[in-house]
């Protein structure tokens, strides 16, 4: 491997910044005592005490999490029944159609998602609030899980099967001790993702939300909207420590997996 | 790979496609046709063929092209440099953690940025300069829009030009070509997938954003997506929101279709591992 030149290094270092300003520059002002990202006066933790003491927030969080929670199992198990079931298609045609059908909410912007959604709720007649905004996450959850989770199906052995089947495994013990097992890794991705999916949407939720229920990010479009407030920069420290916290979480796990795991 | 789930456990996985797949956009598609009052009409249609609307379109389109040019231009030499580095995974898990940062968060950061008394205009003033009005315009917006989208181009063409196998590259030297014919002739044609994946990930985003015009851009930059937004959730006229919707949705399927990549040519470029 060659060496990469001086320049290089630079311009590297120059998109990392770029891509790290922001959050450092939002994060930094949190402990700002003043109440604009303009003079640092002093340090202070009052505006993290804001967050902890503000009860709606502390509300809208909880809300947050349990729609992320959820929408991610349930689109984990949607999907990977989904990714089972379009791995097992014989027929190429209609194989590669499931797997467009399955792209089109990954494409698809997320206005339309949100907007076609909220015909859709309406006139099935479910009211906008926690159902809609779970429906909704859990809906466009289902894709991502099931692209995690398809090349590992692909990758696997059909004799695995076959020598399952040979020493008397049901159908039902060929899912759940042959190819569910081997398969893991990939649902586990999937669930991470939808998990993510959940947390940082933004556009579906709003289409879908009622009046009375909101999610962390429709509420920070809001306070936004109406102006600078530092309890919003320390909303962001604590979900910037939160993401850290689970992307070496997984990234951990998967070095983990991938070790205990190599059958190659 | 015959008989691997059986019938049943299918059936929630059908009944998404069916309620969250196709009736989503067959919904958006009669909606299209209604007016405020739930009669038929091709009065939306004929709206949107109006020089107000095609304008809010071209210049969405343009908007989003220039995001996506200058995403690509940033990414591309970014993802290139990434693959030749020691740690290429770690430092490919430093790019792609912003983007796992709340979107609206990254937005509202830069209000306090490119504020008027934020840290840009201070340095503006230091060299002279003067306070420059930089938020609420199409430069701010384009820049945020690009600041976003980076990760997501860098990822499908760094995971392009990893697959690269190097030996292409020294077959490549070996045979006399200049480290620019390489890069023309080799690289770009075997990565274009990345790209077209990068282009997807970006352009179509773009299009339809509409918090990042609101929070950035005022109300100066109207794309699609703030149009249909705007229809919808302020305006109330659902029927003209469904026909801005249509047609994005058919740009978003000629988009696919242009950049759409075929399943073999990645699989034989690969590297085999």
């Amino acid at each position: 491997m060659e060496r990469i030149s001086k320049g290089a290094k630079f311009y590297l270092a120059f998109v990392m910044i770029i891509l790290y300003a922001p959050i450092f520059f939002l994060i930094f002002y949190s402990f700002n005592s003043g109440d604009s990202m303009v003079n640092f006066e002093s340090f202070t933790l009052d505006h993290y005490k804001a967050v902890f003491e503000d009860d709606r927030l502390l509300i809208i969080l909880i809300n947050t999490i349990i729609v992320a929670l959820l929408s991610a199992l349930f689109s984990t198990i949607i999907g990977t029944l989904g990714a089972i079931g379009i791995a097992s298609m014989r027929n190429r045609k209609l194989r590669n159609t499931m797997l467009s059908m399955n792209n089109v909410l990954i494409v698809s912007p997320d206005v339309i998602i949100g907007a076609s959604f909220l015909i859709l709720f309406t006139m099935v007649g479910i009211k906008l609030g926690f159902t809609s905004v779970l429906l909704g996450h859990i809906a466009f959850s289902i894709p991502i899980v099931v692209i995690m989770v398809l090349p590992k199906l692909q990758e696997m052995n059909n004799s695995l099967i076959d020598a399952a089947r040979d020493l008397g495994a049901s159908k039902r013990d060929i899912l759940t001790r042959v190819i569910i097992p081997y398969i893991k890794p990939g649902i586990f991705a999937g669930f991470f993702m939808a998990l993510t999916y959940s947390l940082d949407d933004f556009a579906v939720t709003f289409f879908v939300t009622g009046n009375g229920f909101s999610t962390l990010s429709v509420e920070i479009y809001s306070m936004a909207r109406a102006g600078v407030s530092l309890t919003v920069n320390a909303i962001s420290g604590l979900v910037f420590f939160v993401t850290i916290i689970l992307v070496l979480g997984y990234h951990f796990i998967s070095i983990r997996k991938t070790k205990v795991g190599v059958r190659k | 790979m015959k008989n691997k789930g059986s019938v049943f456990s299918l059936i929630p996985y059908y009944a998404w496609i069916i309620l969250f797949v196709i009736a989503p956009i067959l919904l958006v598609g009669y909606y299209s046709l209604l007016d405020l009052d739930g009669n038929f009409t091709f009065a939306n249609y004929k709206q949107f063929f109006t020089s107000v609307y095609l304008k809010m379109t071209l210049s969405s389109f343009w908007y989003a092209f220039l995001i996506t040019v200058f995403s690509l231009l940033i990414s591309y030499p970014a993802a290139y440099l990434i693959t030749r580095l020691k740690h290429k995974n770690l430092w490919l898990i430093l790019i792609i953690i912003p983007s796992w940062i709340n979107l609206l968060l990254k937005t509202y950061a830069f209000i306090g940025i490119f504020g008027n008394k934020g840290p840009i205009n201070a340095f503006f003033e230091k060299i002279g300069l003067g306070n420059q009005q930089i938020l609420f315009t199409d430069f701010s917006f384009i820049f945020v829009s690009v600041y976003i989208f980076i990760p997501f181009m860098i990822l499908p063409i760094f995971n392009s030009l990893d697959k690269l196998n190097p030996a292409l590259m020294d077959a490549a030297k070996d045979l006399g070509a200049s480290r620019i014919t390489t890069f023309r002739r080799v690289i770009i044609p075997m990565t274009m997938n990345g790209i077209k994946a990068g282009i997807q990930a970006v352009f179509i985003p773009a299009l339809s954003l509409f918090m990042i015009t609101r929070l950035i851009a005022g109300n100066k930059v109207i794309t699609l997506g703030t149009a249909i937004e705007q229809q919808f959730l302020v305006t109330q006229n659902w029927g003209m929101g469904s026909t801005i919707a249509v047609f994005l949705i058919i740009i978003m399927f000629i988009i696919m279709f242009l950049t759409g990549s075929k399943e073999k040519g990645d699989a034989q470029y690969g590297k085999n591992k």
